[in-house]
C-alpha cells in the first residue's frame, strides 16, 4: 500500500488512478445533469424523433459506436502496414 | 491604373517572389506587414467591378467586390499573418515564399470578376501549394508533391476545358451563379470538386498536405479547399448533387481519420470532414444554409491552422508524428496542449467556440428545409466529429500513455500564432456579431438559446463517452488506409507494368524472329558464297577446261539454230 502510494506520489496528479477515478465519476455525473435537463428545458423538434426524451445523448452515443464499429469493420479490409507504398 | 486598382493577391505573390531576396529582419518585417497590408487593402476593396480588362475580345475582371468575396479574402489575409508568424523560424525560405504565392492566388481567385482570372489564379494556387509541399525536403515529400501536382494539374485542365465550352456557348466570361446543365458547367463543376477534395479524388489530401514541414502543413490546411468552398459558393448554390457529395466527405472524413495513425493525417482527413459541411450548406442552396457553409469556411480556416499549429509544434519538436510514438506530452506543452484543445473544441461546434456558431446555421437550414435524411446525417456527423479530431486528437497526442518524451515549448513565434488563433476561435465562438456582419446574406439566426446549448452539450459529451468506453476498438496500429489513390498509386502502376511488359515482350519476340531471319540468310549466304561455298570454292584450271569447251559448244549450237 505505501509502495502504491509512493508511486503514485511520482505521477503526474493528472494521471494518478484516484484523480482517473475522480473524472470518470464527475463526467458521468454531468452527462447525468444533462439528461435530466431535457426536463427543464424545452427545444423545438423538428422531425418527431428528435423530440424523445435525450434524444441528442442517445443519437449522439448510437451513431458515434455505430461510426467507430463501422470504422473498425472497414478497417479489415483498408488497412495495410505504414510502409504499403514504399517499396 | 491605380493603387486600388491593383489585386492584393498580386501583391502577395510578389512579396513572396521577394522573400529570397532579402534575410534576417527585413525578411521578418515583410512576412508580418505583407499580410496586414494586404489585409487592410481587402477590406476596402468596394462592391462591384474595380479593374476591367480585355482579353481575347472577352472582358475580364480581375478585381471585383462584394461581402462573399471580402469574407474570404479576410479571412485568407488573416491565415497568411498567422501562417507567416508561425514560420518565422522556418529556415527554408523557399517554402515561405511559395506559401505567399499561394495565399496571395487563393487571394486572386475569391476576389475575381471572371472565370478567365479564377483560373489563371487557380493555376498558380496549384504550383504554389506544390512547392511548399516539396520544401519539406524529404524524399517521401517530394514524391507525394509530384501526385498532389498530377491531380491539380488534371482538375485544372478539365477546369479549363468548361470554362472554354462555358464562354463559348454563352460568349461571356463573367463569374456567376451556374447550374450544371450544359457540359461547359459540368466540367467547371467537376474541376472545383478537385480541390475541394471531394470523391473520387480526395485522396491527394490527407497524401500531400501531412508530408509538408511542421510549418507548411499549416498553410496547406487553408486556402486550396477553401478556395474551392468560395468558387461553389459564387457558382454553384443550390446545385442539389453537391448536398449528396458533401455528406459523403463528411462520413469519408470521419471513418478514414478513426482508422489513422499519423497526427497530421488525422487532421487531414478532418479538412475532407469539414469541407463535406460546407459543400452540403451550399447544396441546400437557402440563405441561412450560404451564410452558414461562408461562415464555417472562415472558421474552419482559424481552427483547423491552429489544430495543425498544434501538431506541427508536436513534431517540431519531437520529431514524431505518430500516435503510437506520442501521448504523455500534456507534461511539458501544457499550452501547445490547451491551444490544440481549444482547435479541437472548436472544430467540434462545442458551445462558445467559433464552430458553434457557424456548423449551426448549415445544420438550421437543412431542419428548415425538411430534409429529414440530411438533418439526422448531420447531426450524428457532428457527433463523429468529437469522436474522431475533437478528442481523438488530443487524446493520443497530449494524454494516453506516458510515451517518455518530455519535449520543451515551442519557440516563441509559434507559441504567439497559437495563443493569437484560439484567442480568435473562443472570441468568435463567445461574440459571433462581427462575423456575422460580413456574411453574404443578413443574419437572422441566435445561436445561443438554452436548448440549443444543451442539445450540442448533450451530442459531444455522448460522443466522448462513445469513445472512451470503445476506447479498445481504437488503438493505434501501424497501418495507413487504402483509399481510392490506390487505383493510381498501385492499380496504375500494375497496368502500366503489365503494357510495359507486353510491349517489351513483343519487342523481344519481333526481334529475335527478324534475328533469326538474317542468321538464316547469312548463314544460306556462307554456305553458298563462303570459303567452302560452292560458288566460293577454289577450282584448278584443268577441271575449268571441260565446262569451257562444254559451254563454247553450247554456244556454237545456239548459233547454228
Amino acid at each position: 500500500m505505501s509502495d502504491d502510494s509512493a508511486t503514485d506520489r511520482n505521477l503526474h496528479w493528472l494521471v494518478r488512478p484516484a484523480t482517473i477515478r475522480f473524472l470518470w465519476f464527475g463526467g458521468c455525473a454531468i452527462l447525468a445533469v444533462l439528461v435530466l435537463a431535457d426536463f427543464l428545458v424545452r427545444g423545438h423538434p423538428y422531425f418527431g424523433l428528435d423530440g424523445t426524451f435525450g434524444f441528442y445523448a442517445w443519437y449522439g452515443f448510437a451513431t458515434c459506436g455505430a461510426m467507430v464499429i463501422l470504422a473498425k469493420g472497414l478497417g479489415v479490409f483498408l488497412k495495410r502496414r505504414d510502409t504499403y507504398y514504399d517499396d | 491604373m491605380t493603387i486600388d486598382t491593383i489585386p492584393p493577391g498580386i501583391i502577395l505573390i510578389a512579396v513572396g517572389l521577394l522573400l529570397p531576396l532579402v534575410s534576417g529582419v527585413v525578411r521578418g518585417a515583410l512576412v508580418l506587414l505583407a499580410p496586414l497590408t494586404v489585409l487592410a487593402m481587402v477590406w476596402a476593396v468596394p462592391d462591384g467591378p474595380v479593374l476591367t480588362l480585355s482579353f481575347l475580345g472577352l472582358d475580364i475582371t480581375p478585381l471585383q467586390g462584394d461581402n462573399l468575396s471580402r469574407l474570404f479574402a479576410i479571412i485568407f489575409s488573416i491565415m497568411a499573418f498567422g501562417g507567416g508568424l508561425y514560420a518565422l523560424n522556418q529556415s527554408r525560405v523557399v517554402e515561405l515564399s511559395a506559401a505567399f504565392v499561394y495565399a496571395g492566388s487563393a487571394i486572386g481567385v475569391v476576389l475575381a470578376g471572371d472565370l478567365i482570372t479564377v483560373l489563371i489564379f487557380w493555376e498558380v494556387m496549384a504550383v504554389g501549394s506544390t512547392v511548399v509541399v516539396w520544401a519539406a525536403g524529404t524524399e517521401l515529400a517530394s514524391k507525394s508533391a509530384q501526385r498532389y501536382l498530377m491531380v491539380h494539374l488534371l482538375g485544372g485542365v478539365v477546369l479549363m476545358a468548361g470554362v472554354i465550352f462555358h464562354v463559348s456557348e454563352t460568349g461571356t466570361a463573367a463569374f456567376v451563379a451556374m447550374q450544371p446543365d450544359s457540359l461547359g458547367t459540368w466540367l467547371i463543376l467537376v474541376g472545383f470538386l478537385v480541390n475541394a477534395g471531394a470523391p473520387p479524388l480526395s485522396a491527394w489530401l490527407p497524401d500531400a498536405y501531412p508530408e509538408g514541414s511542421y510549418s507548411g502543413t499549416v498553410f496547406l490546411s487553408a486556402f486550396t479547399t477553401k478556395a474551392a468552398v468560395y468558387v461553389l459558393l459564387r457558382g454553384f448554390p443550390g446545385a442539389e448533387i453537391l448536398i449528396f457529395v458533401g455528406l459523403y466527405m463528411v462520413f469519408y472524413g470521419i471513418i478514414y481519420a478513426l482508422l489513422e495513425n499519423d497526427m497530421r493525417r488525422i487532421l487531414a482527413y478532418s479538412i475532407v470532414n469539414q469541407v463535406g459541411f460546407m459543400v452540403t450548406g451550399i447544396g441546400i442552396g437557402t440563405e441561412m444554409a450560404l451564410n452558414g457553409a461562408a461562415a464555417h469556411a472562415f472558421a474552419h480556416i482559424i481552427y483547423k491552422a491552429l489544430l495543425l499549429m498544434s501538431a506541427g509544434a508536436v513534431l517540431y519538436m519531437t520529431g514524431k508524428r505518430k500516435c503510437t510514438d506520442l501521448g504523455g506530452l500534456f507534461r511539458t506543452m501544457p499550452l501547445t496542449m490547451i491551444c490544440g484543445v481549444i482547435g479541437a473544441l472548436a472544430i467540434s461546434a462545442f458551445p462558445w467556440t467559433s464552430g458553434f456558431v457557424t456548423k449551426s446555421m448549415i445544420n438550421q437550414a437543412a431542419a428548415d428545409q425538411h430534409l429529414v435524411w440530411a438533418w439526422f446525417l448531420l447531426v450524428a456527423a457532428s457527433a463523429g466529429v468529437f469522436l474522431h479530431a475533437g478528442i481523438k486528437f488530443p487524446w493520443f497526442v497530449f494524454f494516453q500513455k506516458d510515451s517518455g518524451l518530455r519535449p520543451p515549448e515551442p519557440p516563441w513565434n509559434m507559441r504567439a500564432a497559437m495563443i493569437l488563433f484560439a484567442a480568435i476561435c473562443i472570441g468568435l465562438g463567445v461574440y459571433p456579431a462581427p462575423l456575422y456582419a460580413i456574411l453574404p446574406y443578413p443574419v437572422d439566426y441566435a445561436p445561443y438559446t438554452a436548448a440549443h446549448v444543451l442539445n450540442m452539450l448533450q451530442l459531444l459529451l455522448f460522443a466522448g463517452l462513445a469513445f472512451f468506453v470503445m476506447l479498445p476498438l481504437m488503438k493505434r496500429t501501424l497501418t495507413i488506409s487504402l483509399d481510392w489513390d490506390w487505383l493510381y498509386r498501385r492499380l496504375g502502376s500494375w497496368i502500366v507494368d503489365a503494357v510495359g511488359q507486353a510491349i517489351t515482350g513483343t519487342d523481344r519476340i519481333f526481334r529475335y524472329g527478324c534475328l533469326r531471319i538474317v542468321r538464316h540468310g547469312l548463314s544460306w549466304v556462307r554456305l553458298h558464297s563462303g570459303p567452302e561455298g560452292a560458288l566460293a570454292r577454289t577450282r584448278s584450271v584443268g577441271g575449268m577446261v571441260p565446262w569451257v569447251i562444254g559451254l563454247l559448244g553450247i554456244s556454237l549450237i545456239l548459233n547454228f539454230l
